[in-house]
């Protein structure tokens, strides 16, 4: 389908990632059924480094996609550097979503940054406010 | 491929196309001109004019071309509301879930200050002339109801409504796109007043249409110019395409019985068979159905990724998912029939026509199951329900 670009289509059909971990360390939803797009995002850490993340999606391709992208973004990096994930850097690594797409690039790094977050506060950390 | 989204449009019948090559480079005249060769184009166009309206019930001087379904509907709404609106009456009635030639054309008519009343669709996607008994006022100028809905198929009881309108003295319009071809029609005995059909939902090429309007309805021009088709709508006629509409007309209602005996039991043998996938519900009538639409809801996963999987497997169907529309919101369809938005993300539409195989259905029986299974896996929205951290809707 020329809807998407050949890189959301590779995600989509072998998506990286995909499960759940049972004792992670920090999980984050994002989005909602109402919507027809809910992301789940699994986070093990290990010194301040993203040592396993997995992610569960109920969604569109692009939102599968994202999902699986941006797992892939964050695995093995401190979590200052996961911080920095954008939902623009995720689409981009796609090489691109449809405009009315963008949203599913939106949901994964609000996904991403609830897990950081609930992570945080399981651990009584501060959760870093992005620097504008 | 297996090809089986015949409701958004279907292959062109060969029947159809060879009826159409001479009228491009041999019989190329304007059939406005005066001598032979756009005199000859001219015979051609009232001859598939009579042909077109004996597969309907109607008469030749009745059928009005447009250029598809949509136009026709537009032309048949705007034209009796405005003549309505001429004895001081403004007021239409319609259905929740038509389709959005019609919604989007009554949108309009309330912007020039029409009130609008759309009757509410039974879960079983049925609207009952009961309802349009009781709806209608002595200011109704129109009632406009579809024949067949084109995502879950039901089979509106359109004469019994016709026969409503008729003691009511209101016309009738129905958007019979997904029924003429596929279904009966005869207009006079289902009192139907005016009927849009498209022929590339029978085989005919895309880009024509026709509109008929009984004899004695007012119709406005919605596109101004010469007088072709008797000044109701401007434009030289797309001779090719209407001979194309009207052999491809001709073939499906021949073979309509034929067919649909056969299609019927590739439908139950895809009903059957997609109901043994676990909360699942099939959406429409189970037997007032188009003789090829299949459309099922399936718990805990979005329709459009299920569509990208078949599509790698070579299954052409489609969904009324929010994603796949471009908009934020699913179905109006599902959601008239009383699907959460939720369950209407995770539609699947699969309509077959008589190119389709049982070896096809078999093969879409294997490949649907493991698909949905697939993305259920990967979905949290299902693993809350199987652990019954959620409830099951379906």
């Amino acid at each position: 389908m020329a809807l998407y670009s050949e890189k959301v289509m590779e995600h989509f059909r072998n998506p990286q990632n995909a499960g759940e971990i049972a004792d992670a360390d920090g999980v984050g939803v994002a989005g909602n059924s109402r919507c027809g797009d809910i992301m789940k995002i699994y986070l093990k850490i290990d010194g301040g480094v993203v040592a396993d993340v997995k992610f569960e999606t109920f969604g569109c391709g692009s939102a599968i996609a994202s999902s699986s992208m941006a797992t892939e973004m964050i695995k093995g990096k401190p979590l200052t550097e996961v911080l920095q994930l954008t939902n623009q850097a995720v689409a981009e690594v796609l090489d691109g979503l449809p405009p009315h797409k963008l949203h599913c690039s939106v949901l994964a790094e609000e996904a991403v940054k609830a897990a950081v977050k609930d992570y945080c506060d399981k651990n009584n950390m501060e959760y870093p406010q992005k620097e504008k | 491929m297996i090809y089986a989204d015949n409701a958004a449009t279907t292959r062109m019948s060969s029947t159809a196309m060879e009826a159409m090559l001479p009228y491009m480079r041999e019989i190329f005249g304007n059939p406005s001109s005066l001598y032979g060769a756009g005199q000859k184009a001219a015979e051609a166009l009232w001859s598939a004019r009579e042909r077109i309206a004996a597969c309907i019930g109607a008469l030749p001087q009745e059928i009005y071309f447009t250029s598809g379904g949509s136009e026709a509907d537009n032309q048949a709404i705007l034209s009796a509301a405005h003549s309505g609106e001429r004895k001081g009456k403004k007021h239409v009635i319609s259905t929740a879930f038509e389709h959005h030639a019609v919604l989007h054309t009554l949108q309009k008519l309330e912007k020039e200050g029409f009130t609008v009343e759309l009757l509410p669709v039974h879960e079983n996607g049925m609207v009952y002339p009961e309802q349009v008994a009781e709806a209608v006022r002595e200011d109704t100028c129109l009632v406009t109801i579809m024949y067949a809905n084109n995502e879950i198929g039901s089979v509106l009881p359109v004469a019994e409504i016709g026969a409503v309108c008729l003691e009511r003295k209101v016309p009738f319009h129905t958007d019979a796109v997904q029924a003429v071809g596929h279904l009966p029609v005869h207009v006079k005995e289902q009192n139907i007043d005016l009927l849009s059909l498209s022929a590339h939902k029978f085989h005919g090429p895309k880009g024509i249409g026709a509109l008929y309007a009984r004899r004695g309805m007012a119709l406005e021009s919605l596109i101004a110019g010469g007088a072709q088709e008797r000044g109701k709508r401007a434009g030289t006629e797309n001779v090719a395409a209407v001979m194309g509409m009207a052999a491809a007309l001709e073939e499906t209602c021949r073979e309509r019985e034929k067919n649909q005996e056969r299609l019927i039991r590739l439908r139950t043998r895809l009903i059957e068979g997609l109901s043994q996938i676990p909360h699942s519900i099939l959406n429409g009538d189970a037997d007032k159905r188009l003789p090829g639409n299949v459309n099922f809801c399936f718990e805990g996963i979005e329709g459009e990724s299920l569509l990208l999987l078949l599509d790698d497997e070579g299954i052409c169907a489609s969904s009324g998912s929010a994603c796949t529309s471009g908009s934020l919101a699913p179905s109006h369809v599902l959601l008239a029939i009383g699907r959460s938005h939720e369950i209407a993300h995770g539609s699947l539409r699969l309509s077959l026509d008589a190119d389709n195989t049982e070896e096809e259905v078999e093969q879409i029986l294997k490949i649907v199951p493991k698909a949905v299974e697939r993305l259920r896996n990967i979905s949290p929205l299902w693993k809350e329900k199987i652990s019954g951290k959620l409830r099951f809707i379906l």
